[in-house]
């Protein structure tokens, strides 16, 4: 099964509502392209994560600021990005929220999750400086079968 | 769904019985603020029922830590009872098992505050 789009690109307000609209776009789009419930549900959560990142650190809410939510196919994988107009960050820098001293922290578990529930989470800077999350997930096996890959 | 709680008592346990989903924004704002509410009436003895939780992103586990840590500071327990597999993986992950008391049913919850 061929998957049911080679790339979107949504351009999403720094607002709320942009949060739940980018995890609905991409499980649908992940939906069609085969990954079963579960699967689904961790992509449209390390999205939302992703964008709930964008929305607070990276634009620092501000809304005159955009979020740059893109989904594409790479041979076996799909692949998400999630760019924002902040000045951008090292996942080295971020603090590790399973550390002992970290587990009472209120916040610091989005990259965390975005980790956990996706194959591969890269951070590059974005054209405009700011960070450029990058997350891959394999596509389901009978989607990569006879792809001639 | 937005979350939804409604509270009742049993003995001097507030069971706070949450349905719908706790994420940034009104979810974990409404959580918030039920958690102060209860603290400020006095309840130092808090379960929250998550049976119809099924949906908890960071800012939802974030929230919880801050009940915990809030009740705890007021001197109180904060114990959570019937998880959904959604919300037991995510404390799971977490590792807020090792935080968060966590009870098999009402009853043993009950029996568990001091």
């Amino acid at each position: 099964m061929a998957p049911p789009i080679q790339r979107l690109e949504v351009t999403l307000d720094t607002e709320l509502e942009s949060v739940d609209l980018a995890e609905g776009i991409v499980m649908r789009v992940a939906e069609a392209a085969g990954f079963d419930e579960d699967e689904v549900h961790k992509l449209g959560m390390a999205v939302r994560e992703g964008v709930v990142n964008a929305y607070n650190y990276g634009n620092a809410q501000d809304r005159q600021k955009k979020i740059l939510l893109t989904v594409e196919f790479e041979q076996d994988q799909m692949v998400v990005h999630i760019v924002d107009e902040g000045s951008g960050f090292e996942l080295e820098d971020v603090a590790d929220p399973l550390a002992e001293e970290n587990l009472l922290r209120t916040s610091g578990r989005g990259i965390f999750l975005m980790k956990a529930f996706t194959d591969e989470l890269a951070v590059r800077r974005g054209r405009t400086g700011g960070a450029d999350l990058r997350m891959c997930k394999r596509l389901p096996t009978r989607n990569v079968d006879g792809c001639g890959r | 769904m937005p979350l939804q709680g409604t509270c009742r008592e049993i003995d001097d346990v507030a069971i706070i019985d949450f349905s719908g989903k706790i994420t940034l924004g009104e979810g974990s704002a409404m959580l918030r603020k039920t958690i102060r509410e209860l603290i400020a009436q006095g309840h130092r003895k808090i379960l929250l029922n998550l049976a119809d939780v099924d949906y908890i992103d960071s800012s939802g586990i974030g929230e919880l830590v801050g009940a915990y840590t809030s009740v705890r500071g007021a001197s109180g327990e904060l114990k959570l009872v019937y998880l959904t597999k959604r919300v037991r993986d995510i404390i799971q992950i977490t590792r807020l098992f090792t935080v968060f008391d966590v009870q098999p049913d009402e009853a043993a919850a009950l029996r568990s505050f001091r």
